[in-house]
């Protein structure tokens, strides 16, 4: 094969593959309105993608302020600005580290195991089993994964956010011998809320795109446990790839609407 | 959509179907009608296109090409969610039985009842328990699909696919991969069935033996066109070359 007929299959995989999890987007926000509510199944999946995540997410948060800090404090000091360590980490955390972190480490943890559970459904035909009982499998299966993703993203977000912020005070008070009052005052006189609920819109942005990666991956599985294996691999690169190109443009978008 | 003519007399009816996938062309203008009250056996070869022919007609897969009438409603157009009402009236029993492995054998079976019905949970065990019966299972309840024999499995996947009561049933390949013992055991039950629970059915097997118990037509697909249709008298004495190999087990697919 040539390497111009090589690109040209790669590119229609692409477009194939962008235009699937579009329509896949579509047909979900379709599927919202749809009798049953699945209620239940929501709050399942909150569970499953939210509370089991944390340990994750808030450890990453904990240790992502410390270094933050850190490097900071070190560094801002041979300039002299070491009293804007709070404000730097802050608005590190906030603006960017806090969504996107969460998002490539609870998405990747969240969008593979859903592409293995609806994957292995596909491969044993358990989705089309669904589907000749006359249930309604994007309400039943990807729905409530993408509403329990809106809710989670944003308050896991939220709690990496805050401990981050934490874990930044420990290291500048007891490595740096700062006081801490400095910190948090910098802290609330340079930031404000545009920083931190950009921050949560992007991590709501990130929760939709992740879940729908790991949903439409899974659904589209074909050749077995091979595939299976293939297509879930495929997740957390495309998770961890989507979330980090996303976020450049998100951030584009928000100084442009917001600044 | 086309009017829709209620037609209970004929719950099945394909006109000139046609599928392919990639340029590989399975179906190639396939027509049957199933009558109520009948059992059709499909046959044909491995690769002969019967699956297709049996996942079109539930509306799994959409045709290329042709018509697809289920209860007199035209499906080869239709969107997903308005199909399923069509669904819940036909009961599809898969090859590999595609039960839901995480759970057990009681809500496998109570599935359906669970996610269409607003019955008890008195009312569900009462039909769960009535359905598991039928199929000669009792005191399985508890199993996860994992711990069963592929026969166990089978005849739960009937079990789950009749809870609803359905009007047609659409069996894959019933008895493929089950020692003989077990695929007579299944042939007993698809007859017994036809006595009381449902008198209606598509029947797709490559097991000449298995549809001469059962069925009241047969029809034998071979490069993806219905080559004969009939009694299995008619079969036996008919005058087709290719139903004359397939019955006499020479019939290929290329």
């Amino acid at each position: 094969m040539s390497v111009w007929a090589y690109a040209r299959r790669q590119g229609q995989e692409s477009v194939a593959w962008y235009g699937g999890l579009g329509l896949l987007a579509i047909e979900a926000a379709r599927n919202v309105r749809l009798p049953p509510s699945y209620l239940i199944i929501v709050a399942q999946q909150i569970d499953l993608i939210g509370v089991r995540s944390l340990v994750v997410a808030l450890t990453a948060g904990l240790f992502t302020g410390m270094v933050l800090a850190l490097q900071s404090a070190v560094n801002m000091a041979r300039f002299g600005a070491e009293n804007y360590v709070g404000p730097i980490v802050a608005l590190s955390m906030l603006r960017e580290l806090g969504p996107v972190l969460t998002a490539i480490l609870v998405g990747g943890k969240v969008a593979s195991g859903i592409t293995a559970e609806l994957g292995s459904m596909k491969v044993t035909e358990q989705i089309d089993a669904l589907r000749a009982l006359g249930v309604n499998y994007v309400k039943r299966l990807i729905v409530p994964r993408l509403l329990a993703a809106l809710v989670v993203f944003p308050l896991v977000t939220i709690l990496a956010d805050a401990i981050g912020l934490f874990g930044g005070m420990l290291v500048v008070v007891f490595d740096r011998a700062v006081d801490g009052y400095l910190y948090w005052n910098t802290i609330s006189y340079w930031v404000v809320m545009r920083d931190f609920l950009t921050g949560i819109a992007k991590s709501v942005v990130f929760g939709a795109l992740v879940t729908l990666i790991g949903c439409y991956n899974g659904l589209g599985t074909e050749g077995g446990t091979e595939g299976l294996g293939r297509s879930t691999t495929d997740t957390v690169v495309q998770v961890a790839m989507a979330v980090i190109i996303s976020d450049f443009f998100l951030t584009k978008l928000f100084f442009i609407l917001f600044w | 959509m086309d009017p829709v003519t209620p037609a209970p007399e004929i719950p099945v009816e394909l006109r000139e179907v046609r599928k392919s996938f990639g340029d590989k062309p399975v179906l190639q203008g396939v027509s049957l009608a199933l009558r109520k009250g009948t059992t059709l056996a499909v046959m044909g070869g491995s690769g002969a296109g019967k699956t297709v022919l049996l996942r079109i007609t539930d509306g799994l897969i959409r045709p290329d090409a042709g018509q697809v009438t289920l209860f007199g409603t035209h499906i080869e157009r239709m969107r997903e969610e308005a199909m399923l009402p069509l669904r819940k009236r036909a009961g599809f029993v898969f090859q590999g039985a595609a039960l839901f492995d995480s759970l057990s054998v009681f809500e496998n079976v109570a599935f359906p009842l669970r996610e269409h019905t607003s019955m008890s949970l008195g009312e569900i065990t009462d039909r769960v328990h009535r359905s598991l019966s039928v199929v000669g299972l009792p005191g399985v309840d508890d199993l996860l699909p994992a711990e069963l024999s592929g026969g166990m499995r089978k005849r739960v996947g009937i079990a789950r696919a009749l809870v609803l009561e359905p009007e047609v049933v659409f069996f894959d390949e019933p008895t493929a991969g089950l020692d003989p013992t077990n695929a007579r055991l299944v042939a007993e039950l698809m007859a017994s069935l036809r006595e009381g629970v449902c008198d209606t059915a598509i029947v797709v097997t490559h097991d000449i033996e298995f549809a001469n118990m059962i069925a009241d037509q047969m029809a034998i697909l071979h490069q993806g066109r219905i080559a004969d249709i009939g009694t299995p008298a008619e079969m036996r004495a008919s005058s087709n070359p290719d139903v004359r190999r397939f019955l006499a087990g020479e019939l290929r697919e290329e």
